[in-house]
């Protein structure tokens, strides 16, 4: 392949001698008549294939006469307009390809570098502006919601970028933890009247049980297996809740769960001296509440992102990538395999768990409407379209897909189709993610970036 | 390479002759109707550098995975001996215990974690001894363990590796990008990493020397040398026979399945069925 610029030295060589040495000029040319021969031939090959395939289906039809009887009709004119038609289109394709080829590949990961660059900074500046946001004026009660909402989506694809992203193990019955963690606390709080505070670590603690007791029968199963189980899993748990009637109510749900307090200290209205309002003397408002549940998602995904953050860089973190990347090594190698993926899944779990205590309290009513495969589709996406394993991506992902959808809210049914289309132009350009490259979790210099075609993406 | 040293304890100087590290015992293995390894039994010396040979099909690498639990043989005996103490089974023992038992393994085709850094993966060779001093995870998470020294030293170990395996340089490249003879060195570094800082008794290598050039052939053979003079007994598949004749204090020959000859280089070099084995025979498919 030749560089415009050789071809523009070979105009000025052949400018300055009209009649001396047409040698690199004649290798050009010769390379460009033997693509345009090869793509010919190829176009006339796939003619004669579509002939061979057109003359029996197209070109020979039996009608039924105007008497009744069967007679053979030729349609040869189809047959060449059908072949000619392959035959152009077969050759534009070829001399596209072979332009495309000729044309020197785009430089890859312009983009993720640009992103990594701005990365540093976008994320602080995402964490300031979500420290910010109750405070900014013009958020109102419906932001504020919608804030709580994609944090909500922001926790559930941290936790589940643990299993999925650092541990390479594609869950898709993620929402079954979430549905755990909510039902743990609405049926704690409702029935033994315990607080938020105590059911939280609580409603973690059975989510990652029931982590455990998910990885036990999966472990051996890989790739595609894996993700049947672990959708059975999810539709199993929705299932009981649904028709567990005595416990959980079935499909009537679990209402009137209790709200979360202050240290004590209820958001009810009355302006009482226990109330959030009438002891720091505030205008009473529900707009304290809103605010206080907030900056509880925050900090609970925070939370999930800081552990996260540790873990990645520990042993057991490191243990996980390793897993992704080659599990027989890993065996080789000493690492308990089996520990180690339920440790994944155990830990993905609990923080499903107190997500799932979060919106249950936030809510004040869970139905088993609310744990349907849709909400595990959702957060897989975030993962996938954020880049499994990237924290900031992932965020990225969440603010894009949960803020877009109340964005698009005025699409109405065309809204899914947008969004679908976004998520195919998005996996076409970056099929990694928004965030696909991989930072090393330690270094003797400078810690660099790893491209994402060096990173595994975990079959299981 | 010759003036890096070998960061590992000298354990003995002289080893005594014939002191066993491994012993494979009547060792047989089938698939199905197909007998891969037919009652094998050699044994490899404490301090030495045993060869394992054969053509192609002989079923080197099924007594290889046998020895490093990959497959569990239908009989036989796969023992581990230490210094001290009693043998340790490697066939009854699950896969992961065995590299914790003191043996580790490379791959025939080279298994790295390519999308992390030369040290990460000389890190996740010291998982075990990292991961006991994070306190089950939790003391890490909320840093009240003693893990950072732990890291410190494992990052000490890494880098003495590297600087053994000539990749001091590429440690904070991803594996993956490395040049092939490079990711060669760096999953032996890697296996040495195993139960560091002492390394591992045994180093079994499986074709350490295939695809090298032969510069390159050589250099693994001095590291191999040097690997084994620092107290790593090493247990080795090669086909590359200039390797192991210069390295090898002693070579095993399989064919068909079946061990043919068990001797020094000289000794196998010399051995009928040996020369018959690889030029093949009038009555046997070669």
């Amino acid at each position: 392949m030749k560089a415009p610029g050789d071809r523009a030295e070979d105009a000025a060589l052949r400018a300055a001698r009209p009649r001396g040495e047409p040698e690199r000029f004649g290798d050009l040319q010769r390379e460009r008549q033997a693509r345009l021969l090869h793509a010919i031939r190829d176009a006339a090959v796939a003619a004669a294939m579509a002939f061979g395939l057109f003359v029996l289906m197209v070109g020979l039809r039996t009608d039924v006469g105007p008497s009744g009887e069967l007679f053979l009709r030729t349609r040869w004119a189809d047959v060449a307009i059908l072949c000619g038609i392959v035959f152009a289109g077969r050759l534009l394709l070829n001399l596209w390809y072979a332009s495309r080829a000729a044309r020197a590949p785009a430089r890859p990961g312009r983009l993720a570098a640009a992103l990594g660059a701005a990365g540093q900074a976008l994320g602080p500046a995402l964490l300031a502006a979500a420290l910010v946001l109750p405070f900014i004026p013009g958020i109102g009660r419906y932001e504020l919601d919608l804030g709580i909402l994609v944090l909500t989506y922001v926790m559930l694809g941290w936790g589940l970028n643990i299993v999925v992203g650092l541990a390479g193990l594609l869950d898709l019955g993620y929402v079954a933890f979430y549905a755990v963690g909510a039902y743990s606390y609405a049926l704690l709080a409702t029935s033994f009247g315990l607080s938020f505070w105590v059911c939280l670590p609580l409603a973690g603690m059975l989510a990652a049980f029931w982590g455990i007791l998910l990885g036990f029968p999966v472990l051996r199963l890989r790739g595609d297996y894996l993700a049947i189980v672990t959708l059975a899993f999810g539709e199993i748990i929705r299932i009981v809740i649904t028709n567990w009637v005595s416990l959980t109510g079935g499909p009537n749900g679990i209402g009137g769960i209790p709200r979360p307090t202050f240290f004590g200290l209820s958001f009810s209205l009355s302006g009482e001296p226990d109330t959030f309002a009438g002891f720091f003397g505030l205008e009473p408002s529900s707009q304290h509440r809103v605010i206080f549940l907030y900056y509880l998602i925050l900090a609970l995904s925070l939370l999930t992102n800081w552990v996260t953050l540790r873990l990645r860089r520990q042993p057991l973190g490191r243990a996980w990538e390793a897993l992704r990347e080659d599990e027989i090594a890993c065996r080789a190698l000493g690492i308990n395999i089996r520990n180690t993926k339920l440790s994944a899944f155990a830990i993905g779990a609990m923080f499903g768990g107190f997500a799932g205590a979060f919106f249950a309290t936030r809510q004040s009513f869970i139905s088993p409407e609310s744990f349907t495969f849709i909400e595990s589709a959702i957060i897989l996406s975030i993962v996938v379209l954020g880049g499994m394993g990237s924290q900031l991506g992932v965020a990225i992902a969440a603010t894009i897909m949960i803020g877009g959808f109340e964005l698009f809210r005025d699409l109405e049914e065309w809204r899914m189709l947008v969004f679908g289309a976004a998520m195919v132009l998005i996996m076409v350009w970056r099929p990694r993610g928004l965030v696909g490259t991989r930072t090393p979790s330690v270094a003797l210099g400078k810690k660099r970036d790893i491209d994402a075609d060096l990173v595994g993406e975990g079959r299981g | 390479m010759s003036e890096t040293a070998i960061p590992v304890l000298r354990r003995t100087p002289v080893p005594d002759r014939r002191e066993m590290i491994l012993e494979v015992s009547s060792l047989t293995m089938r698939f199905g109707g197909l007998t891969a390894v037919n009652q094998v039994s050699f044994a490899a010396g404490r301090g030495e550098i045993t060869a394992l040979i054969g053509p192609n099909g002989a079923g080197k690498t099924t007594v290889f995975n046998c020895i490093t639990g990959f497959y569990r043989p239908t009989s036989g005996a796969v023992r581990l001996h230490r210094r001290g103490e009693l043998p340790v089974e490697l066939h009854r023992l699950p896969g992961h215990r065995i590299a914790r038992a003191g043996l580790a393994r490379t791959f025939q085709n080279i298994r790295l974690f390519p999308g992390m850094t030369a040290l990460e993966n000389l890190l996740v060779a010291q998982h075990n001894r990292l991961m006991a001093a994070t306190g089950w995870g939790i003391g890490a998470v909320l840093g009240i363990s003693g893990y950072p020294r732990a890291e410190r030293e494992a990052i000490e170990s890494a880098k003495r590796w590297l600087a053994a395996t000539r990749l001091t340089e590429r440690a904070d490249d991803p594996a993956g990008a490395l040049p092939y003879g490079a990711q060669r060195r760096l999953e032996i570094a890697r296996a040495m990493c195993v139960n560091a800082p002492d390394g591992p008794g045994l180093l079994c290598l499986d074709e350490p020397a295939a695809g090298l050039n032969p510069r390159e052939s050589e250099e693994l053979g001095k590291l191999l040398l040097e690997i084994r003079d620092s107290g790593t007994s090493i247990l080795l598949i090669e086909h590359d026979m200039g390797v192991v004749m210069r390295i090898s204090n002693r070579v095993v020959v399989m064919d068909h399945g079946r061990l043919i000859a068990d001797g020094t280089p000289a000794e196998v070099r010399a051995d009928a069925k040996v020369i018959a084995a690889y030029l093949g025979e009038g009555d046997e498919d070669s």
